[in-house]
């Protein structure tokens, strides 16, 4: 395990290190970028940057500077507003998208494994084509429509919830929802097919022999085969649920750290865009970390072979 | 001697995407307390079916049981519900699946997947379950058993998985025990020691057996009597001795003839039967195996033969019985052992109801 | 008993008879394929709306006498009517042409992205699987780091950088998109090169061509197209995320992505903006899924008996 663990950090900080070379010389081609000089910017701003970037320093000088200042936690400073770094925009921010992110990511999972247990153990009947239907319309949806539509009619028609901001439980409810609608129905569908896929399992039939009755089978025999699938889409659940926050965060006027990269995505904020890129990206990287780590935990036949499943 | 099964007319079918395999067709056979059933037949012939069937565990759908009844003890289980089932399954009944590398749950520790049967149906408690566990691997010739209960399926290898399961079937004390070849995935001194142990159990708790397998030298070792399946039915049934010494049967004879010899093994020809199992979606009128059958005659692809009997415990369903037929010599292989045996009656008579 | 004529008991054997010919017919594997996913009503449906999806998206602009792009002034935020089907939007524009119009756009992003992604992830699958060894080893590896970048950022990142066009979009989906694809394709080659050498070594010479029919084509054919039927919906989807960003493409054009994310603020007054693109982005992405989802259950060869 250790051996396997050691390995994957590896590749994470390989991953890492090309993601952030590869904003640097993207944000380096951009137009109208910090590094070019064709730019009109207030002097106060363009001597900071100036400086900061040592902007009369050759490319790999920057960029080696660069790479120091990340590895040292420094996403830099705002291209826009001088008084902010990006480092002031993520405490500031990141602690409200995760309280977001966690309570999504919950209801997701909650919702998701309910539904998908439910429609596999009532394949073909009227359940399994209910749950499916739920399943599907929050796949086809796009987030952004759900959350407006989601909005209209519980906030805004009916006055059940608040529109929008960040104050109370209250509030965390309909963005919450919105954010988990897609994950949600992924992970149903997932969960369905992975459990269909266990009771077909000659094991199922096993337990069944020894008399034990559907409820036990169920949840000490299907259930815990039938999430390893589960826990591994909890990599890409997690990149969904960031990317997702940008768009839910907007519309519901919410302070976290997606609201801010939207922002500097409309304003052209470069050095900002980059710096929570870099953000999000090692954040990513951690939690696929941590899944692998948790599918290993789950799966006893991982633990021996090191990172390879099954003999 | 006492009936605990008793299986009549069973027809199972499943529903697929080619038309409905008809896996069992009108079986009836019955087994006696403490005594040893052999079913042999080839691949695909509906050895697994019916076994299953006996404990409802086809899956349904696609399987169906469209007619017949199985008497557990006198009472029908065909109707009862799958509550009413949990207390006969892994109680009553247990069975030994043919598969041991998928028929284990890979996330459950061994300990486990034998305790909990004991654990609903014994009211045992965890540690005496667990007592009980360590006990039944250590009976199945599991080394060390005390770790091993606490190790997981794939730390096993392929003979251990299958002894572990022969020890949650076992483990029930069960008043029948289905195997359906329990050690074709063992070599075979360990394939001697299960079936010693099998026959131990058996003598101590007067259990019933039903042992599916395609080695006729093993159902000699073990079985009392012998039931022949081909194409979902059964062709012919009779005690060990009537089955190898005074087989009447077409398709008992090619099996006979393709089994390397018993007493001398020396010069044995192995002589396969040649030819396809019938496909059971649409099984062909007459004889099923008529189209393998060198003894075909023309009745055997028009009408299904009727069932005859040659002796007490002897039966056979083949027109070469009916008083037309003409006397036949079996293949070499069979005629050199052929016996007169002592039981059998002066000549087939047939048997009232069958068809 | 009824009497039976006794020359019926004459031996005939089974000389005559070639027990192989009784054997049922057996369907040829995508024959078998169809069947399956025809019975499958939801794919169906799936198959239906797309069809007449596609057909409006041909001939939709041509259905009515207004011009996508062309602004009127007198005619804004006009609720659907004989006039115009669905409405106008804040810039008098007919909504009906230029959902049609969108659609054209929509669905050629994803079918693009698609395509890519099955050329891309086709080379370097096969390539790396039946190279093998270092060959094989380097581009995997390189395929796992590009697969640790986050997809979406890195679309976000290419859209600023390199300026909104249909083309930076297509690039931007694709760039990564193909990773998946080159997992399956290399996965189907290297157990197929080991089935070859079974059947090589069983039956010398059984033909290629055989060989390629009967597994690499069953097997490899089914997930590339269950995979690119899921990269469709999955591209519409990133384009409606950009244009709510405001990284879409650029006005006049239409694309369902943006007539949406600008009808969003109109809901509340003028909900025809929102509710045309809405319903046919979600029908497309519905449509997809249940095609992929149908074609994954046809293809399954566990179901197969
Ligand atoms: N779930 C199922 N769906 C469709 N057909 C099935 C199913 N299970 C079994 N069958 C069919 O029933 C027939 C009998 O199968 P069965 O497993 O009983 O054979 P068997 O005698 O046990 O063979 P083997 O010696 O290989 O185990 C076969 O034709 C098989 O294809
Ligand atoms: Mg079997």
């Amino acid at each position: 395990m250790a051996k396997y663990i050691t390995r994957r950090l590896i590749y994470m900080v390989v991953s890492l290190y090309l993601i952030v070379t590869a904003t640097f010389f993207l944000m380096r081609l951009a137009p109208g970028n910090p590094f070019t000089s064709e730019k009109k910017l207030p002097p106060e701003i363009e001597a900071a940057l100036n400086e900061h970037f040592g902007l009369n320093d050759p490319w790999y000088a920057q960029y080696g500077d660069y790479l120091l200042r990340i590895a040292q936690w420094d996403f830099g400073p705002s291209f826009k507003y001088k008084t902010r770094t990006v480092n002031d925009l993520i405490s500031e921010g990141f602690p409200v998208s995760l309280a977001l992110g966690a309570q999504a990511i919950l209801i997701a999972l909650a919702l998701g494994l309910i539904l998908g247990i439910i429609a596999a153990l009532y394949h073909n009947k009227w359940q399994d084509y209910g749950a499916m239907i739920i399943a599907v319309l929050g796949i086809s949806v796009p987030s952004f429509i759900m959350a407006t539509v989601l909005q209209y009619f519980f906030a805004i028609k009916w006055g059940l919830l608040p529109v929008a901001r960040w104050d109370s439980f209250m509030h965390t409810i309909l963005p919450s929802l919105a954010l988990a609608a897609s994950p949600m129905a992924f992970i149903a569908r997932l969960t369905r097919s992975s459990m269909l896929e266990v009771l077909a399992n000659d094991y199922i039939r096993t337990a069944k022999s020894k008399g034990l009755s559907k409820g036990v089978i169920t949840v000490k025999h299907a259930i815990r085969n039938a999430l390893l699938p589960v826990v591994s889409y909890m990599g890409p659940l997690s990149a969904g649920i960031i990317t997702g926050s940008f768009v839910i965060e907007r519309i519901f006027g919410i302070p976290g750290l997606g609201s801010h990269f939207v922002t500097s995505i409309s304003n052209r904020d470069y050095t900002v865009i980059m710096g929570v890129t870099v953000f999000y990206s090692i954040i990513l990287l951690v939690s696929i970390l941590l899944v692998d780590i948790a599918y290993g935990l789950i799966d006893p036949r991982i633990k021996i072979a090191g990172g390879k499943k099954g003999e | 001697m006492e009936k605990i099964l008793e299986v009549k007319d069973l027809s199972v079918s499943f529903q697929t995407y080619g038309g409905e395999v008809q896996a069992v067709r009108n079986v009836n056979f019955d087994l006696y307390k403490g005594e040893t059933l052999a079913i042999v037949g080839e691949s695909g012939s509906g050895k697994s079916v019916t076994t299953q069937t006996i404990m409802k565990l086809i899956p349904m759908p696609p399987g169906k049981i469209k007619s017949g009844q199985i008497l557990f003890e006198g009472k029908d289980i065909v109707p009862l519900s799958d509550k009413q089932m949990e207390k006969v399954r892994g109680k009553e009944i247990s069975m030994i699946f043919q598969d041991p590398m998928t028929s284990l749950n890979p996330t459950m520790k061994i300990g486990r997947q034998i305790m909990e049967g004991l654990i609903k149906h014994q009211n045992m408690s965890t540690s005496s379950a667990k007592e009980r566990a360590i006990e039944m691997l250590r009976l199945v010739g599991i080394p060390m058993p005390e770790r091993r209960v606490n190790q997981y399926p794939h730390e096993f290898s392929g003979g251990m998985r299958q002894r572990a399961m022969i020890a949650i079937a076992l483990a029930a004390n069960p008043k029948l025990l289905i195997a359906d070849e329990p050690t074709t995935a063992l070599d075979v001194t360990i394939q001697a020691q299960i079936l010693e142990l099998m026959k131990d159990l058996q003598s101590k708790m007067n259990t019933s057996i039903i042992f599916i397998t395609h080695d006729l030298g093993v159902v000699a070792n073990v079985a009392d009597r012998v039931a022949v399946m081909y194409g979902g039915q059964i062709v012919e049934t009779g005690t060990v001795d009537e089955i190898f010494y005074d087989p009447r049967h077409p398709y008992t004879w090619g099996l006979l003839a393709s089994m390397p010899s018993l007493e001398n093994d020396d010069k044995s020809e192995l002589a396969a039967i040649p030819g396809t199992p019938p496909d059971l979606t649409n099984p062909p009128k007459g004889d099923a195996f008529a189209a393998r059958n060198p003894y075909a005659m023309q009745i055997d692809f028009e009408e299904e033969p009727p069932l005859f009997q040659i002796s007490e415990t002897h039966f056979a369903k083949t027109w070469l019985l009916h008083p037309d037929a003409p006397a036949v010599e079996p293949p070499d292989a069979v005629k050199r052992r052929m016996r007169k045996l002592s039981s059998t009656f002066d000549k087939p008579v047939l048997v009232k109801g069958g068809k | 008993m009824q009497q039976i004529s006794k020359d019926k008991f004459q031996i005939v054997g089974n000389e005559g008879i070639n027990s192989e010919k009784i054997e049922k017919p057996s369907l040829s594997f995508w024959k078998d394929v169809s069947i399956r996913f025809r019975k499958n009503k939801l794919a169906m449906f799936g198959i239906v709306l797309l069809v007449l999806l596609v057909f409006f998206a041909i001939f939709g602009p041509y259905m009515t006498e207004y011009d996508y792009a062309k602004n009127d002034l007198m005619n804004t935020n006009k609720a659907p009517s004989s006039e115009h089907w669905f409405g106008t939007d804040d810039l008098g524009r007919d909504v009906f042409t230029r959902t049609w119009e969108g659609a054209r756009i929509s669905l050629a992003i994803g079918v693009l992205a698609a395509l890519i992604d099955f050329t891309i992830g086709v080379l370097w699958g096969g390539i790396s699987g039946f190279k093998g060894g270092r060959v094989d080893e380097f581009m995997m590896r390189t395929a796992d780091i590009l697969y640790g970048v986050p997809y979406l950022l890195l679309v976000i990142l290419l859209m600023v950088v390199l300026g909104q066009s249909l083309g930076t979009m297509i690039l931007a989906m694709t760039i990564t998109g193909w990773i998946n694809m080159s997992r399956i394709v290399r996965g189907q080659v290297l157990s197929l090169k080991n089935q070859e050498y079974v059947l090589a070594s069983r039956t010398l010479g059984a033909g290629l061509t055989r060989i390629m029919g009967k597994h690499l084509i069953p097997n490899t054919m089914g997930p590339i197209l269950v995979t690119m039927t899921l990269t469709v919906p999955a591209a519409i989807f990133t384009e409606a995320f950009l244009s709510f960003l405001g990284l879409g493409l650029t006005p006049p054009l239409a694309s369902w992505g943006t007539m949406a994310s600008d009808g969003l603020p109109a809901l509340k007054y003028y909900p025809w903006r929102l509710f045309f693109p809405a319903t046919f982005i979600a029908l497309t992405i519905f449509a997809f899924n249940v095609i992929g989802d149908g074609l994954r259950d046809a293809l399954d060869p566990r179901l197969r008996k």
